[in-house]
């Protein structure tokens, strides 16, 4: 089998691992060396599916001992297997790398005899990367649950990133459809990277040198939609991970049905990723905008709204908190104005040092009024042309695709009378109160 | 009083020649309409005056940028000498006059038009540059990485540090084609040279199979079920894929494959 073939199996396998970033960590290449990462991580192209491909992501081989019911790699499933031999591998690492093509490796692998097996082929070809080719790029290796803490710990001083992939949300989810894997095999090799990567900081401080364990921290995968796990439950999980773990990611997989089996979806289920989409958006509130789990969804409203966002749910549902002076609210308040992201919420903190600002200044900002408009006003007064109507808030709060997908669910004609985000239809009304627009959107909400 | 009239100031094209511009400015006490290269068309409209580069001149501009407005505002100042905005050279210059009147606030000064139409410029600038970084791609040729880009700003400066620390025991050349020039680095002496037009051999059958083995893990790594062709495009606009190996760049043979692939799909982007 030739390096062509083993590539294409070894890529189609490893394609359904999210994570392909290259963050976290700056350096530079050491003298006779090759190789850089950049703390904001380097796209080097985009697949025709829109994803970033920031690195070689394959696995070291398909051949596993486990029969995971949604892995295609699984030891029941009739495919074709290949594995890489370790300077195969780092070979092509460095020529895709010469070329500009990567920022570096991302290593995964099925479980070839076992995972100790499997974890030293890994280290070796890190090993021969970093030794032989002084090559200082990005790698990403995954844990393979299972594997002796000491290989672990090999693995991490030659890796930026680990991650473990959690796979699916629940204990309950994992016993019926991964019965090799336990919590336990899953957070047991987490919490040991947490505790080494924290050691390690401490060493960094006392010894400069110190070589350093995962420096780019480390991330995690689960799958959306498998099994019946909620929204809520996920969300929920996910902060857990960013607080107990230190996690730097925790990745979203909309599952793609790649096998039959009567314990998941069938065949032909679309991969939920609109809901995908919204575990992100609120994924980025928790990270970058100061929300908490509990603020998004709760027992009650254990699922995203499909039509609107998470930020913009919220906003809507505590609208005693707007409108907000955009001129005098800090930085932390902003962050929560639907149409006002972090870059945005900068610059006004920025620029309202030097001026009072007005809708104009707002829009060169940035800001997207569109949305912000029900939201603010500038030194006490709402945009001039403020339309709160039905259609224009619907409109303005929606994107076209999501809006057109509202009304097929919600057709809204003359005679006909069915659901509709208002309660009751609203009288038009030029002087309709902030409180008007949240009452127009949450009833349904 | 400032004389705003019909003057128009010409320059060489140099940053020093452009900060002799804000010392003519000054000097004279007027403000050009508009500033323009010595080798435009003359045009008789308006009045026209020729600013001789002094380095003399330039340098008192230089030194006083960050004593009067700060370091950042100087960094500002040289990237957006860079940027591709029309007018850059002027924008630049009603910078300046802002920062010696408001001192180091004139970079907070965000929603004034000048500032604005700079910041904006130097966005697109770092923007470019930083996915340039990603996308841009070498070949192979008797040892030496060759690529070429065609930026719309002049992102060569920018990226020089990028690929000086990336590859420091190669010898590579970046060839700028908008602007004719190239960086040619070979270990530890990064240069910035003019150069004309760049005509490159066949690539060798090694070089040939690499290019054909990142085609294959290009194509591999997509998930069909989630085929996504506006996405890609939003990523990565269609301008940067004209030289990308995996949309058959700078291989003949599958451009024209490439080209048949993707009639099939045009439905679906045009």
């Amino acid at each position: 089998m030739d390096v062509f073939d083993k590539l294409k199996i070894l890529t189609d396998a490893a394609k359904y691992d999210v994570a392909c970033t290259s963050s976290g960590v700056n350096k530079k290449a050491a003298a006779g060396g090759i190789g850089s990462a950049a703390a904001s991580g380097i796209c080097h192209s985009f697949s025709a599916d829109g994803r970033c491909i920031s690195l070689l992501k394959v696995l070291m081989t398909n051949v596993c001992a486990y029969d995971c019911k949604y892995c295609i790699n699984r030891r029941s499933n009739d495919t074709p297997r290949a594995s890489f031999t370790p300077r195969e591998l780092a070979e092509l690492t460095i020529n895709f790398y010469r070329r500009n093509y990567i920022e570096g490796l991302f290593l995964s692998s099925g479980v070839m005899k076992s995972p100790d097996y499997t974890c030293e082929q890994m280290i070796e070809v890190l090993r021969i990367l970093r030794e032989e080719y002084r090559f200082s790029g990005y790698i990403h290796a995954k844990a393979i649950p299972g594997t002796d803490s000491t290989l672990i710990a090999h693995l991490g001083m030659l890796a930026d990133r680990m991650s473990v992939n959690i796979e699916l949300p629940s204990q309950g989810s994992l016993q019926m459809l991964a019965p090799d894997k336990s919590k336990h095999s899953i957070f047991a090799p987490m919490g040991y990277i947490q505790n080494r990567i924290q050691e390690n900081s401490t060493d960094i401080i006392k010894y400069r040198h110190a070589p350093k364990f995962v420096p780019a921290g480390q991330s995690t995968q689960m799958i959306i939609g498998a099994t019946p796990d909620t929204d809520f439950q996920i969300l929920n999980l996910t902060e857990g991970l960013y607080k107990k773990y230190k996690l730097k990611r925790v990745f979203f997989s909309a599952y793609m049905p790649v096998t039959e089996n009567s314990l998941l979806p069938t065949i032909d289920t679309k991969p939920p990723l609109l809901r995908e989409h919204r575990l992100y958006q609120a994924d980025w509130l928790l990270r970058f905008y100061g929300f908490k789990a509990s603020e998004l969804l709760d027992q009650h409203h254990q699922s995203f709204n499909p039509y609107i966002d998470p930020k913009c749910n919220w906003a809507l549902n505590h609208m005693e908190f707007f409108p907000m002076n955009v001129n005098r609210a800090p930085y932390s308040d902003l962050l929560r104005v639907p149409g006002i992201g972090v870059n945005s919420a900068k610059r006004i903190v920025i620029a309202r040092r030097t001026a009072t600002l007005n809708f104009d200044g707002l829009k060169k900002l940035g800001v997207v009024l569109k949305r912000a408009q029900y939201f603010i006003t500038c030194g006490g007064k709402a945009m001039d042309s403020l339309k709160i109507t039905q259609d224009a808030v619907l409109r303005s709060l929606m994107s076209e695709k999501i809006l057109s997908i509202y009304h097929r669910d919600f057709p809204l004609g003359p005679k006909s009378k069915q659901l509709s985000l208002f309660e009751q239809p609203l009288m038009i009304q030029p002087n309709l109160t902030q409180e008007g627009i949240g009452k127009c959107l949450t009833s349904q909400i | 009083m400032l004389n705003q009239s019909n003057l128009i100031y010409r320059y060489d094209g140099s940053f020093d020649g452009l900060l002799c511009c804000v010392f003519e400015s000054y000097d004279k006490k007027e403000i050009p309409m508009d500033i323009l290269l010595t080798d435009t068309p003359q045009t008789m409209l308006f009045h026209t005056k020729e600013i001789m580069t002094d380095s003399l001149k330039s340098n008192r501009v230089l030194s006083s940028i960050p004593r009067k407005m700060g370091i950042d505002a100087l960094d500002f100042v040289r990237h957006a000498f860079l940027t591709c905005l029309t007018q850059k050279e002027l924008y630049i210059l009603l910078f300046l006059r802002m920062g010696y009147r408001y001192g180091p606030s004139v970079m907070n000064m965000l929603t004034d038009n000048v500032v604005n139409i700079l910041f904006k410029a130097v966005k697109h600038l770092e923007k470019e540059s930083h996915l340039l970084k990603g996308f841009l791609r070498f070949s192979i040729f008797n040892n030496i990485l060759v690529a070429e880009i065609e930026p719309k700003n002049y992102v060569l400066p920018m990226m020089t540090q990028h690929f000086c620390e990336r590859y420091p025991e190669e010898r590579f050349l970046i060839y700028d084609k908008t602007h004719s020039m190239a960086l040619v680095y070979q270990p530890y002496q990064p240069t910035v040279i003019p150069i004309d037009d760049l005509e490159l051999p066949e690539p060798n059958e090694e070089e040939q199979s690499y290019q054909e083995l990142w085609r294959l893990f290009y194509d591999t790594i997509e998930v069909q079920g989630r085929h996504n062709p506006e996405c890609r495009m939003s990523q990565m606009p269609k301008r940067y894929w004209k030289y990308m190996t995996e949309f058959g760049c700078p291989q003949k043979k599958p451009l024209l494959k490439l080209e048949n692939s993707s009639a099939n799909r045009t439905g679906e982007y045009y």
